[in-house]
């Protein structure tokens, strides 16, 4: 066909502007021209005209006027004209323009034309961009051309239907009929539309995919024209690489699986089929893996036999090893698919998968760690884990994240010991820290915390992290925390699980302040830092100055947090030095699920004296928990039962939940409070300050044998918020009410085998008058 | 379903766009932008598949044209590399060793070629031979009724 010269002129001119400007120049000068040509009347050049247009259009220029020309062009009985005036209705009118239902008519009457390319022409933009009126208007058209035409204009008809029906759906009744006959038809572009329209309509409409299905249904017509497809012999009009018209068998198939899913008859119907496929089709190029890629679809969503089954995912698993990287992704999307369903059939080619975790490819690595961790199993988690680390260390960074999460998860469901499990998050924390979740650091000494015997082992570990890195944050965190906690482990020297190194209590300092002085230090780590370091003055006898220095040095310090860590530091140092052992104590309870950092004076409970207690037996002691708005999930203990308790004990005293602050010793006069089967409860108070009220209570065991886990917990109202619950808050409140003080003590132990638990309320304070204060 | 077929320069010109659903022009532009962004970033050896928003993205590269091809989430993909390259064929067969020029100065006629094998965003003839017969015979038909309406009447 000749070319259209004033266009090409126009396309030369425009490619000739060497820039943005002067492009701009030219094709308006060449729309003015354009506008005045649409003006005339017909000329010979009309459909150049229009052209020109529909190119400036495509280089992104406004071109709405041309609608109505297209219009015209699209009336007029030359099919040069008609062809451009179809073309540009395709390209500047969609069923949004008004323009667009002026050409029901042209297209109606071009239905009809004798010429089966101009009635081409009109099915081809029906079923581009038909709206639901137009659709609905010429769908008896469409029905009649389905019946009664040729396979060319059958073929087109096919496609506008499926457009009608994906439009108006209720006019899927209208074309099933025509869509069965169809299916009988030899010409492989009528027969691909058949199949579309079935596909179609069976898909928009449970009743008419009954229909299908019914007996005898479509699926023996269709398993028997996908057998002449693959068996017979070589059509050269239909082949591709030595597939008989693959485009077909891939519809074929993708019918088969909607009629097959769910219904037993129909899947039997195909098995054969589907096998035959599996095993006859060249794999060699892209297009007989086309083809098997949508067997193994089908198989896997009909009601298959196992046979079937494992043959589908063996031949996922060749794609595996394809060496095209396209296959590869293919292969495992659909395995990820179906690894929920089909896990042992999967589990068999983990090692491919594994190995893909080393591929180049961005894509392929993040399909292969999704199936990785799908994967992980209590019986291979081991081996996975060391792949997973390993990907970890040179993983791209998008991936990071999500790598150690997923490792995070897996490590927690399946871990085969609790060593295993903190080396493993050691580990991530070293390679990816920067890249994990706010709460692992809460997880992470949790677990270290109920793991009891690998309190040594985890000190050791973490000290030599600390002193190799302090960047990653999270394990800072972490490491610091732990030095507070379990210094003197890690001062001792010996450990069985690794070998032993001479740490001083100088090493263990200057580690500590290095965190503290670093620049790469955040602030909640250095908070860290600061505790620990003051946790030590409990568990290292030679450097208590320095420790005091250390800590004095913060008392004026920028960051508020630390100020005040440090200022209450310093008060238990000249204060209440007596006190200080009580950081010794290990707590037993650890929030989890809190970004808070916790100071350690949270866990001062102040209600045993331990000298006074008989019988040598073992006090865990529980820190009074705290409830209430300001202090957030501090001792939130998974769930705060511990918080409901206090609640039932204040039933009476107060209906808003109090605010608690713990108590501090002094020696004072005191009164029993409680007696009962040996264990005797004692208190005193004295009055430190003005505003300040201490109270003491001491708990005594006369029976002769040990008393176990023995908690006290006490509550006051509401309204006595006690000078050193500035720990929970940033802005201190203190008030003097003249209110009764009452309290609420509920003690709990376990002695020979049985728990005991008791309530005692407390009304009236020695040394106090009866006002309270 | 196909929603879209694009064919962009590697500098990001558009030499074709074929819309399979009904989008606004804004859309549409938005739509093109985000594609060839996507595309033109892609490294050489990677993967042909993309996804974004709810489609898949087929893309392949000719020369200097890249092929983009948006299917649906249920479509096969590999079917969909086999589609570009089929297009490609029947561009290539009709022009004769099709390079980006012929598509940028004949770029009515891809569309003509495009309507013959794609239709309503499926396939619509599956046979390379009917379809070259078919463009065939309308440029025949142009022809015939451009010589028949020019020649003077007497």
């Amino acid at each position: 066909m000749s070319p259209s010269v004033p266009l090409q002129e126009m396309i030369r001119a425009i490619r000739s502007a060497r820039t943005q400007c002067e492009e701009r120049g030219v094709i308006q000068r060449e729309c003015a021209a354009i506008r005045a040509q649409f003006r005339q009347s017909d000329n010979g050049g009309r459909s150049h005209n229009l052209a020109k247009l529909l190119y400036v259009h495509m280089l992104g220029y406004p071109a709405h006027f041309g609608q109505m020309e297209c219009v015209r062009m699209i009336a007029s009985p030359r099919y040069s004209e008609k062809r451009v005036g179809y073309l540009g209705a395709m390209m500047l009118l969609d069923e949004k323009q008004d323009a667009s239902l002026l050409i029901t008519n042209s297209i109606k009457n071009d239905l009809s034309h004798s010429n089966q390319y101009v009635q081409s022409l009109a099915l081809c933009t029906l079923a581009c961009m038909g709206s639901a009126e137009m659709c609905r208007d010429l769908a008896p058209e469409i029905d009649r051309l389905l019946r009664a035409s040729n396979s060319y204009i059958k073929k087109k008809a096919a496609l506008c239907a499926v457009h009608i029906v994906r439009k108006v759906h209720d006019l899927g009744e209208l074309f099933t009929p025509a869509a069965r006959s169809l299916l009988a038809e030899k010409n492989h572009g009528v027969l691909h539309g058949a199949v579309v329209l079935i596909t179609e309509l069976c898909e928009r409409n449970q009743e008419t995919l009954e229909r299908f299905r019914k007996v005898p249904g479509t699926v023996p017509d269709l398993v028997q024209i996908m057998k002449g497809l693959v068996i017979s012999g070589y059509s050269p009009e239909h082949d591709v690489a030595g597939i008989s018209d693959p485009f077909l068998q891939v519809r074929i198939l993708r019918l088969l699986r909607i009629l097959g899913r769910n219904n037993e008859g129909a899947s039997d119907a195909m098995n054969d089929l589907l096998a035959q496929v599996a095993t006859n089709t060249d794999s060699t190029k892209t297009v007989g893996n086309a083809v098997l890629y949508e067997t193994v679809l089908t198989v896997l969503h009909i009601k298959s036999e196992s046979g079937l089954r494992v043959l589908a995912v063996n031949i996922l698993g060749r794609f595996l090893l394809n060496n095209d990287r396209n296959i590869r992704y293919i292969a495992m999307i659909s395995l990820q698919k179906i690894v929920g369903t089909d896990h042992n059939a999967v589990q068999r080619h983990r090692g491919t998968i594994v190995d893909c975790l080393k591929d180049q490819d961005a894509s392929v690595k993040r399909r292969a760690l999704d199936l990785s961790l799908a994967l992980v199993s209590a019986s291979n988690v081991r081996s996975m884990m060391k792949e997973l680390l390993l990907f970890l260390s040179s993983c791209p960074p998008e991936l990071r994240a999500q790598a150690a999460s997923g490792i995070f998860n897996a490590a927690e469901r399946y871990a085969p010991s609790q060593r295993w499990h903190i080396d493993t998050i050691l580990h991530v924390l070293t390679t990816a820290g920067g890249d994990v979740r706010d709460e692992t650091v809460p997880n992470l000494i949790q677990l270290i915390t109920n793991a009891s015997e690998l309190h040594c082992y985890t000190v050791h570990k973490l000290y030599r992290a600390l002193l190799t890195d302090i960047s990653q944050q999270s394990l800072v965190q972490v490491a610091c925390w732990c030095i507070g906690e379990y210094g003197d482990l890690l001062l001792r020297g010996e450990c069985q699980e690794t070998e032993p190194v001479q740490v001083t209590e100088d090493d263990v300092l200057d580690a500590l302040e290095t965190v503290l002085q670093s620049h790469m230090s955040s602030p909640a780590t250095r908070g860290f830092a600061l505790t620990a370091t003051m946790k030590l003055s409990t568990r290292i006898t030679d450097n208590v100055d320095r420790i005091r220095s250390i800590v004095s040095i913060y008392g004026s310090c920028i960051d508020v947090e630390l100020q005040q860590r440090a200022v209450e530091y310093n008060a238990l140092f000249r204060k209440y030095d007596h006190m200080r052992f009580v950081l010794k104590m290990q707590s037993s309870v650890f929030c989890s699920g809190s970004n808070r950092q916790v100071s350690p004076l949270v866990f001062l409970p102040q209600v045993c004296d331990l000298l006074d207690l008989l019988g040598g037996s073992e006090v865990t002691l529980q820190p009074i928990p705290a409830v209430g708005g300001t202090a957030p999930g501090l001792f939130t203990n998974t769930s705060s039962t511990t918080g409901g308790d206090l609640l039932d004990l204040l039933g009476g005293l107060e209906p808003a939940p109090p605010e608690l602050s713990y108590l501090i010793f002094s020696a004072a006069p005191t009164v029993q409070v409680y007696e009962k089967a040996g264990v005797a409860l004692t208190l005193s108070c004295e009055k430190q300050s003005d505003s300040g009220l201490t109270v003491t209570l001491t708990a005594s065991n006369s029976t002769d044998s040990d008393i176990s886990s023995f908690t006290l917990q006490a509550a006051v109202p509401k309204v006595q918020i006690l000078a050193n619950s500035s720990c929970f808050t940033q802005s201190k409140s203190f008030f003097r009410l003249q209110v009764n003080l009452k309290m609420r003590i509920r003690i709990s132990y376990s002695s020979q085998g049985s728990a005991f638990q008791d309530t005692v309320q407390i009304d009236s304070f020695p040394g106090l008058s009866a006002a309270g204060h | 379903m196909m929603r879209f077929l694009l064919l962009f320069s590697r500098q990001g010109k558009l030499r074709l766009q074929k819309w399979f659903t009904p989008i606004s022009e804004r859309e549409k532009k938005k739509i093109i932008r985000d594609m060839t962004s996507m595309v033109l970033a892609r490294q050489p050896r990677s993967c042909n598949f993309l996804h974004w928003k709810d489609l898949k993205i087929i893309y392949k590269r000719y020369a200097s044209l890249y092929f983009c091809l948006a299917i649906e989430n249920q479509e096969n993909e590999l079917l969909a590399l086999e589609v570009i390259h089929r297009y490609v064929e029947l561009l290539d067969k009709y022009f004769g060793n099709v390079c980006e020029l012929d598509i940028i100065f004949n770029f009515e006629k891809a569309y003509f070629i495009l309507d013959e094998f794609l239709m309503g965003g499926e396939i619509q003839e599956t046979s390379k031979q009917m379809v070259n017969r078919s463009i065939e015979a309308s440029d025949m038909l142009q022809e015939t009724m451009e010589e028949y309406m020019s020649k003077p009447a007497f």
